[in-house]
C-alpha cells in the first residue's frame, strides 16, 4: 500500500513538472516577454537590459528550473494585462470557484446517488423511464444554454433569484465567501444547478449501471434469500460494492466541474477563475494563462492521490495485498 | 424490400426504434438545410445589403406583427432569422464536421501505429493521451485557441478564425479514437490473419491501414457519432464564449450568444429559436449514436 502511494505521488510530480513546462514554453515561445511588458518608446539598450534581468539569455533548461523554482516558492510573475501580479489576482478570484464547484458536486452527488440506486432498483417502472429520459436529454443540453434557461425562468420569468453576480460576501482571513450570507447562497443557487446538472446525470448513470451489476451477484442473491431487510441490504451490501467506481467518478468529475466552471462563470458572470481565465485569453495575457493551467492542473493532481487514497480506505482488499 | 431489411440486423433494428427514426428524420433536415443553405435560405445574413434595419426585431409569423417574409421573425439589425440559423448551423457542421475529420485521421494513425509497433512509441502516445484527458476537451480548445491568438499575426486572425477553431477542437477530441483504436488493434494482433500478413512480410503500413482498419472499424463509427455531437457542443460553446466565430459571421453558438442580449426583453425568439435548433441537432446526433452503440454492442441489448 505504501508502496502503491509512493507510486502515485511520484507519478503526481511528474504530471505537474510537464504542466509547469507547458506554462513554462506558453510564457516564453508564445510571444515575446519583453515586448509585452515595454512600450513603444523603450529603447534598445533598456529592452536589452529587461532581457538580461528577466534572464532571458540563459541557457533554456537554467531557465525552467528557475521558473519551477519560483512556483514552488509562490512567485507566478506579473499579468500582461492588469501589471498586478498574477498570484494576487488568482487568489482573489479561487473562492468563487471553488465555493460553486463544491456545491454544483454536492448537488450531483445528493441527487445523483439516490436517484441512480432508485432506477436500478426499479428498472422497469415509469418514474425510471421518465427520469432516464430526462438525463439523456440533459446530456445533449450545452451547459450555457441549461444556464440561460434558469436564468429565464428563475431570474426573468419568477424573478426568484439573481442571474448575476455573487450577491453578498463575507470576507474570512482572506477568503471570500458567500456561504455566510442569504444574499449570498441565493446567488449561488443557479450557478451551481447549471454546473451540477451535467454532473448528476453522470453520477446517476454510473451508480445505476454498477447497482445493476451488483444486484445480479451471487453474495447480494445470499443476503436476499438469508432475509437481510431490504433497507440494509440496498444500502449496506448493494451500494457499498459501487462505491469504488463512483468515488473514481467524483475524482474525475472534479476536473469537469473546474473546466465547466469557466462556461459557467461566463453566462453568470461570477467572479471566478475561470472568468479570469476567459479574460486572459482574449487579451493573450499568457502568464495568467500558464498560472490557471499549473493551478487547475495541482487541484485535479491532489483529488486523484485523495481518490487513490480513500480507494484504500474504502477497499479492504487493498489493504490486504500488501500482506500477501 | 423487407426481406433485404431482415437481412441487415443494424437496418432491421432501425426500422423498430422510433427514437432512432426520428433522430435521423431530424438530424437529415438540418443536415439538408445547412448543406443548400445559400439556396433555402431567403437571403444571405453575411451580405450586409440584404437587410436593413428598417426590419429589425420583427416577430415569427405566427405572432401579431409579423409577416410572411421572415418566417421566423429578424434580429435587431433586421436580418432573417432563418437564413441565419441555416447560415449558422452550415457553419457549424462544417466545422464539426471538419474536427471530426482530422480528429479521427490523426487519433487512428497514432491508435494503430501504438497499437501495431506497441514499446516505445506506444508509451509516448499514451502518456500523452492520458495527459490531456487529465484536461478537459474545452480547457485544451481555449487552450490551443489562446496559443493561436499569441502567434499568429494580428492581420491574420480574422481570416484564420475558422481554421484555428477546427485544429483547437480536433486536437482536443483525438485522444478517444487513439485509444480505442489502440485497444482494439492489440486485439486483432493476436488473430492468425494479422500474423499471415506480417509472415508474409507485407509492409506495416498496409497491415495496419487494409487489414486491421477494417476489422475495428465498429467501435470507431460510434465514437464518430458521439464525438460529432460533442464537436458541435464545444464550437457552440466556445462561440457563444465568445472565443469562437465573430459576430459577422455567426455559427448557432454566436447567434445565441447574440441573443442573451434579448434576455430580458420580449424578443424571445432571437434567442431561443438558434437555442432549439442546437438543442435539436446534438440531440438527434446523440440519440443516433446511442442507437449505433447498441448495434455494434449486442451485449447491451
Amino acid at each position: 500500500m505504501v508502496f502503491f502511494l509512493a507510486k502515485r505521488l511520484i507519478q503526481s510530480v511528474f504530471v505537474m513538472l510537464a504542466v509547469a513546462f507547458l506554462a513554462f514554453s506558453l510564457f516564453r515561445f508564445v510571444g515575446d516577454p519583453v515586448s509585452q511588458m515595454t512600450g513603444v518608446e523603450t529603447s534598445v539598450e533598456d529592452r536589452e537590459r529587461l532581457r538580461e534581468n528577466l534572464g532571458l539569455n540563459d541557457p533554456f533548461a537554467y531557465q525552467f528550473v528557475r521558473f519551477t523554482s519560483d512556483m514552488l516558492k509562490g512567485d507566478f510573475g506579473f499579468s500582461y494585462r492588469t501589471r498586478q501580479p498574477v498570484a494576487e489576482m488568482i487568489a482573489s478570484r479561487m473562492p468563487a470557484t471553488l465555493e460553486l464547484g463544491v456545491v454544483a458536486l454536492l448537488i450531483s452527488l445528493v441527487v445523483g446517488i439516490p436517484a441512480g440506486v432508485f432506477t436500478a432498483l426499479r428498472p422497469r417502472g415509469y418514474a425510471t423511464q421518465a427520469i432516464l429520459m430526462i438525463t439523456l436529454v440533459g446530456v445533449s443540453i450545452p451547459t450555457f444554454v441549461i444556464g440561460i434557461m434558469l436564468i429565464f425562468f428563475f431570474g426573468v420569468q419568477l424573478g426568484w433569484l439573481p442571474t448575476f453576480g455573487r450577491g453578498g460576501t463575507v470576507n474570512l482571513g482572506g477568503w471570500e465567501t458567500s456561504f455566510l450570507t442569504v444574499d449570498g447562497w441565493r446567488a449561488l443557487i443557479l450557478p451551481a444547478l447549471t454546473l451540477g446538472v451535467y454532473q448528476l446525470t453522470l453520477t446517476m448513470r454510473l451508480v445505476r449501471a454498477e447497482m445493476m451489476d451488483v444486484m445480479q451477484s451471487d453474495y447480494i442473491r445470499f443476503a436476499t434469500a438469508r432475509g437481510v431487510p431490504m433497507g440494509r441490504l440496498y444500502f449496506k451490501h448493494a451500494l457499498a460494492n459501487t462505491m469504488v467506481p463512483v468515488i473514481t467518478i467524483i475524482g474525475l468529475q472534479f476536473g469537469g466541474v473546474i473546466a465547466f466552471s469557466i462556461v459557467t462563470e461566463s453566462v453568470f458572470q461570477w467572479p471566478g477563475m475561470g472568468l479570469l481565465f476567459l479574460e486572459s485569453i482574449r487579451f493573450v495575457d499568457i502568464p495568467v494563462m500558464g498560472v490557471y493551467l499549473v493551478v487547475i492542473a495541482f487541484f485535479f493532481v491532489l483529488v486523484n492521490l485523495i481518490v487513490d487514497l480513500l480507494y484504500v480506505l474504502i477497499d479492504p482488499r487493498l489493504r490486504i495485498s500488501d500482506v500477501s | 424490400m423487407l426481406a433485404f431489411i431482415k437481412r441487415h440486423e443494424g437496418l432491421w433494428l432501425f426500422t423498430r426504434s422510433p427514437a432512432a427514426m426520428i433522430a435521423a428524420v431530424v438530424a437529415t433536415t438540418i443536415l439538408i438545410g445547412a448543406v443548400f443553405a445559400p439556396w433555402i435560405a431567403p437571403v444571405n445574413p453575411y451580405d450586409l445589403a440584404s437587410f436593413s434595419l428598417m426590419d429589425g426585431l420583427l416577430p415569427p409569423v405566427w405572432e401579431e406583427f409579423g409577416t410572411p417574409k421572415f418566417l421566423l421573425g429578424t434580429d435587431d439589425q433586421g436580418r432573417d432569422m432563418i437564413s441565419s440559423i441555416l447560415y449558422g448551423a452550415r457553419l457549424s457542421l462544417i466545422i464539426g464536421v471538419c474536427a471530426m475529420a482530422i480528429a479521427t485521421t490523426l487519433g487512428v494513425g497514432l491508435g494503430l501505429a501504438a497499437g501495431y509497433f506497441g514499446g516505445r512509441f506506444d508509451a509516448v502516445v499514451m502518456r500523452i493521451a492520458d495527459i490531456q484527458l487529465a484536461l478537459p476537451a474545452i480547457l485544451t480548445a481555449l487552450l490551443i485557441d489562446g496559443i493561436a491568438r499569441g502567434i499568429l499575426p494580428p492581420e491574420m486572425q480574422q481570416d484564420l478564425r475558422v481554421v484555428v477553431l477546427t485544429l483547437a477542437i480536433a486536437l482536443s477530441l483525438w485522444v478517444n479514437f487513439a485509444r480505442t483504436a489502440r485497444a482494439s488493434t492489440f486485439v486483432q494482433m493476436n488473430k492468425e490473419y494479422v500474423q499471415a500478413a506480417v509472415m508474409q512480410g507485407q509492409h506495416p503500413l498496409r497491415i495496419m491501414f487494409v487489414h486491421i482498419l477494417p476489422n475495428i472499424l465498429g467501435p470507431l463509427l460510434v465514437i464518430v457519432t458521439v464525438d460529432l455531437a460533442s464537436a458541435i457542443l464545444l464550437e457552440a460553446t466556445l462561440s457563444f464564449l465568445g472565443i469562437g466565430l465573430p459576430a459577422d459571421s455567426p455559427s448557432l453558438g454566436t447567434l445565441i450568444r447574440i441573443g442573451m442580449q434579448f434576455l430580458l426583453s420580449g424578443e424571445w425568439w432571437i434567442l431561443w429559436i438558434p437555442t432549439l435548433f442546437l438543442i435539436a441537432l446534438v440531440v438527434s446526433i446523440n440519440v443516433l449514436g446511442d442507437f449505433l452503440r447498441d448495434v455494434f454492442n449486442p451485449r447491451l441489448r
